[in-house]
């Protein structure tokens, strides 16, 4: 008897939703949310347990399945999570639960909206768990396009059309991964040609480029393919614009979803193809990384300071943030590594937490702008609640999740790079000015009474706040349970870091 | 005379009878569908028989098993030849399903339509398994007429008939250059047979040469390869859509099928030479079809320039020269007619609908007939080679191929411009989204249904699992090369 197949679970039970809503008529509304809810329930519940039962003293890929799948290819169908993918996952399913109940209200076409919903958070989730990059490939790009649909029919259109921001986000994303799938076809031919035999398996190619079959002007020309994928999916300097514009002109769930989990991938494939298989090309670019994440971070923070449009604050705050993963994983060693995907998890909650309360205030109020919403706290105290929760969140107030991933991030680059860890930790006081300066806006001041009509978030309308909350406190107060989690994934890089670190440089020579 | 070698030709010649007598035993005002449905059954059943004379990989290899031949070698019956058949076999089916209803209201003449298809079918049959070049010019020239008639066959319609004389304008120019370069081959080696003009040094001459290169570009006026592809937008546009979409599916399949076997078996030592030249001119159609399309209004003509595209990467497939390269053009082309079937179901019934084809008339098609807009979203993704669609499958194969061939730069171009065909593609998805339309129902028949919904799960299950087709495909070019 094999073991319950637990992950497919998970990646199923959206799709399952998906198919049974195409049979839904498009009048019950209420059975198309109760159903995409439930199925997102179901996801949450089973990556839990997964992250519960997870044993971090043994490491590695757990819940393994593997099923050949493309014989003439060597495509397996397999599944698997580590220290890396299991938070990531668990983020997923966090936020696409949020989510779920962050557009109970959409009145148009919901149960269109709620397939593509389901489409898109299994194709998310897909892209963490699988192990065989074939299968992680399709679920990459399943998402670009019900993300389009969903932008130009549910969007808004504020500074710039809807239309525009939904070709302007997907155009990107898939130009990045035209650069991306010929590194792919490049990696997989070579390591073919290198083991014998063609694989997508991500082991097969991390042991390859790990134990130096992979020439180092390969690995260098590869990574690069691969960085202007993910980094442009990761809104790095200069393949950001993309970001504000895209999430100002999205419907409130796929805000969350793109700015919580999807360009996480971005990271995550860094992480797990980037300085996985290709190590010495990790190695070649990382100080033009890090170089870009500082732009990221100052550069991203300062247009932030002067956005008048909530959605463009929390846009660009993102791409900041961003800014931060990137340092941590271009100082390539196992502290910083693991401070970046501790703060992909902690910047996912805290953006989806935010843009789950900027889509309800501008479901009541249809605004969005700094000036002209002001006062909010007394009229929705329990919204207001939630943005302090993210805002502070965001600006790394210790005791919430933002606090220790950061702080991780800065004490793994100062002994690489001084000079930039120095200017990121000054960024902060950039997040604290634009943070503070529209939460203080739009929550504070005077009341008004032209907003005495609309009613504070109730009933299932606190869903995310209480969802995305819970994890932003739990974790931020138990952070073990977080960094423990991430630490017994990134404990596995330490050989290759060190070996690596003792290559001497290329670029720079910074080390 | 080994007849059985040429029992699928029999069969659907004996079919294209049957839809002559048939149309004139019906009392004249009586529908025609009936002919078209004992077509489909017929040729579904062919289909499904033809698994069987499929030679398998072993026999081939320990030699038990020869090659089918007919009259001398002229015609030649191996799992290659059969592929492609099954291939224009599954495309009529298709277009049949989807077209009974179109062509019942829209024909003066609605019997010969049938009858017509068929022989077109039989033109392409006989070139997937010419062995000489005179062979294959009867059979192009038996579907190149066929397909001349039928384009013009809207005779009300002035585009309709526009495009019938385009079309054989163009295509008599084609034929006559590709004529003259048979007769020139012939001239210099004294054969017209592929498999003796291999090893024939005198291919080599310059009246060789010059022939093989003009035989060489009545191939592509065929694909429509830029730059030899100006009348294929007219022709697509003006022709009745479900003959478009023969065109761009059964007609350049054809086409593929005997030019790869021209350059492999025929020439394939000028073939050598002229690699980079597909090459380039593969990498001209990819950026050049993509970038037409974008600025078109009208969705048949879109798909005109998209086809140059698609030939384009199909090209890429017989750049490596190799069998991984065959079997991905012989998976894209069996894909593509897949994802063609999904387009060209919702524009016919659009069309015939609505009155128009350009992406006006597509507005508000996901809330007048939900089901066909999904098709059409789907099956165009897979044109742009989108996962979880077909198409991401197929252009993994074909670029894998290539670069493995050392053309790294092919593979570049070739995921930027289907990057770049999103856009257009969307476009469409756009206009069916997200525009109003007049929101009146549309009528959809249960076999324009049946085509749709088939295509579509083709379209998605060889997408996530293209293992039985690539088995297929992996057999009929592992076979062929041997």
């Amino acid at each position: 008897m094999t073991s319950f197949p637990l992950l497919s679970a998970v990646l199923l039970a959206p799709i399952c939703a998906a198919v049974i809503l195409c049979f839904v008529s498009p009048k019950a509304a209420q059975s198309v949310r109760v159903i995409a809810a439930s199925a997102m329930t179901v996801a949450l519940a089973l990556t839990l347990y997964a992250f519960f039962s997870y044993d971090m003293t043994a490491g590695g890929m757990q819940f393994t399945e593997s099923i050949p799948w493309i014989k003439d290819l060597g495509v397996h169908y397999a599944l698997g999570v580590d220290g890396i993918s299991l938070p990531m996952l668990l983020l997923t399913d966090l936020i696409g639960l949020a989510a779920v109940y962050s557009s109970w209200n959409i009145t148009n076409r919901p149960k269109e909206f709620y397939i593509l919903l389901m489409i898109l958070i299994a194709g998310v989730t897909g892209t963490f768990i699988a192990t065989d990059l074939f299968i992680f490939l399709l679920c990459y790009e399943v998402v670009v396009i019900p993300i389009y649909i969903m932008v130009i029919i549910w969007g808004s259109t504020k500074r710039v059309s809807k239309e525009y921001a939904g070709m302007k986000l997907t155009i990107y994303l898939l130009m990045g991964s035209a650069f991306m799938l010929v590194g792919v076809v490049a990696l997989y031919l070579t390591v073919g040609d290198v083991v014998g035999f063609r694989t997508f398996d991500m082991q097969a190619l991390a042991v390859a480029g790990q134990n130096g079959l992979l020439s180092e002007e390969f690995q260098i020309f590869a990574f690069l393919l691969l960085l202007l994928g993910f980094g442009s999916l990761l809104s790095m300097f200069p393949f950001h614009s993309w970001s504000p514009d895209g999430y100002a002109g999205a419907p409130t769930a796929v805000s969350m979803i793109h700015a919580g989990v999807l360009k996480k991938i971005g990271g995550y494939g860094l992480i797990r193809l980037g300085l996985l298989v290709l190590p010495l090309g990790a190695r070649f670019w990382a100080p033009v990384i890090a170089a870009l994440a500082i732009i990221n971070v100052m550069y991203a923070a300062y247009i932030a300071l002067a956005q008048k449009d909530l959605k463009y604050v929390i846009g660009y705050s993102s791409v900041s943030h961003m800014g931060y993963v990137l340092l941590g994983f271009a100082c390539l060693n196992v502290v910083s590594v693991s401070g970046a995907v501790a703060n992909m998890v902690a910047h996912g909650v805290m953006s989806a937490l935010f843009f789950s309360m900027i889509g309800f205030v501008y479901e009541k109020t249809h605004l969005r702008s700094v000036t002209e919403l002001r006062g909010l706290a007394h009229q929705m105290p329990r919204v207001a609640t939630g943005f302090m929760l993210a805002g502070m969140a965001s600006l790394g107030l210790p005791g919430l999740i933002g606090f220790i991933p950061e702080f991780t991030i800065f004490v793994g680059s100062f002994s690489v790079y001084p000079v930039f860890a120095i200017l990121a930790i000054s960024g902060i006081i950039f997040t604290a000015l634009y943070t503070l300066r529209v939460l203080a806006k739009v929550l504070f001041g005077p009341r008004d009474s032209k907003f005495d009509r609309y009613k504070d978030a109730r009933g299932v309308e606190m869903m995310p706040l209480v969802i995305l909350g819970i994890a932003l406190v739990g974790f931020g107060i138990f952070p073990q349970l977080l960094m423990g989690m991430v630490g017994s994934g990134t404990e596995q890089l330490m050989p290759l870091l060190d070996r690596i670190a003792e290559v001497p440089g290329f670029i720079g020579g910074i080390r | 005379m080994n007849f059985e070698a040429i029992s699928t030709e029999i069969f659907i010649l004996v079919l294209g009878l049957f839809a002559i007598v048939m149309d004139l035993v019906l009392p004249k005002n009586e529908s025609r569908k009936s002919i078209g449905g004992v077509l489909v059954f017929a040729l579904t059943g062919w289909v499904l028989y033809m698994f069987s004379m499929y030679v398998p990989e072993t026999a081939v290899a320990d030699g038990s098993a020869t090659t089918r031949y007919f009259m001398d070698m002229m015609y030649i019956v191996d799992n290659y030849s059969l592929f492609f058949k099954q291939l224009f076999m599954v495309a009529t089916v298709f277009t049949l399903l989807f077209s009974m209803d179109y062509m019942q209201t829209v024909l003066r003449y609605k019997g010969e339509f049938y009858a017509l298809l068929m022989t077109a079918l039989l033109g392409m049959c006989v070139l997937a398994s010419a062995n000489d070049f005179l062979t294959a010019f009867i059979g192009l020239e038996l579907m190149t007429i066929s397909f001349y008639i039928l384009v013009g066959a809207r005779i009300s319609s002035v585009n309709s008939s526009e495009a019938a004389v385009k079309y054989l304008v163009v295509g008599s120019v084609s034929t006559a250059i590709m004529l003259y370069g048979i007769s020139l081959v012939y001239g210099s080696t004294g054969t017209v047979q592929f498999y003796e003009m291999f090893h024939n040094q005198h291919l080599f001459s310059a009246a060789g040469l010059a022939g093989a290169t003009m035989i060489m570009i009545g191939f592509f006026f065929k694909l429509s390869v830029i730059p030899f592809h100006m009348w294929a937008p007219d022709v697509y546009q003006g022709a009745p859509t479900p003959i478009t979409a023969m065109l761009a599916m059964g007609s350049k399949a054809a086409g593929i099928a005997v030019f790869m076997r021209v350059i492999y078996v025929a020439f394939p030592l000028i073939g050598f030479y002229w690699l980079p030249i597909l090459a380039v001119l593969s990498a001209v159609c990819m950026i050049g079809g993509n970038i037409m399309a974008i600025r078109q209004n009208d969705v048949k003509r879109m798909l005109a320039y998209s086809s140059i595209a698609q030939a384009g990467y199909m090209m890429v497939g017989m750049v490596s020269a190799d069998y991984p390269g065959m079997k991905a053009v012989m998976f894209y082309g069996m894909l593509y007619v897949f994802a063609n079937v999904g387009a060209f179901t919702a524009l016919t019934v659009v069309e015939q609908q609505r009155g128009g084809s350009d992406y006006k008339s597509l507005a508000g098609l996901a809330k007048s007939a939900p089901v066909l807009a999904a098709v059409m979203t789907i099956s165009l993704l897979s044109m742009a080679g989108i996962p979880p669609t077909a198409g991401f499958a197929g252009k993994l194969y074909l670029f894998t191929a290539v670069v493995n061939q050392g053309y790294l730069w092919l593979a570049f171009v070739g995921f930027i411009m289907s990057m770049i065909s999103v856009y257009y593609y969307l476009q469409v998805a756009k206009a069916m989204y997200l525009a109003e339309g007049d929101g009146k129902e549309l009528h959809i028949s249960g076999a324009v249904r049946a085509a749709a919904v088939l295509s579509v799960i083709a379209t998605i299950l060889f997408g996530v699992w293209p293992e039985k087709l690539a088995e297929l495909t992996n057999l009929a070019a592992y076979t062929f090369l041997q």
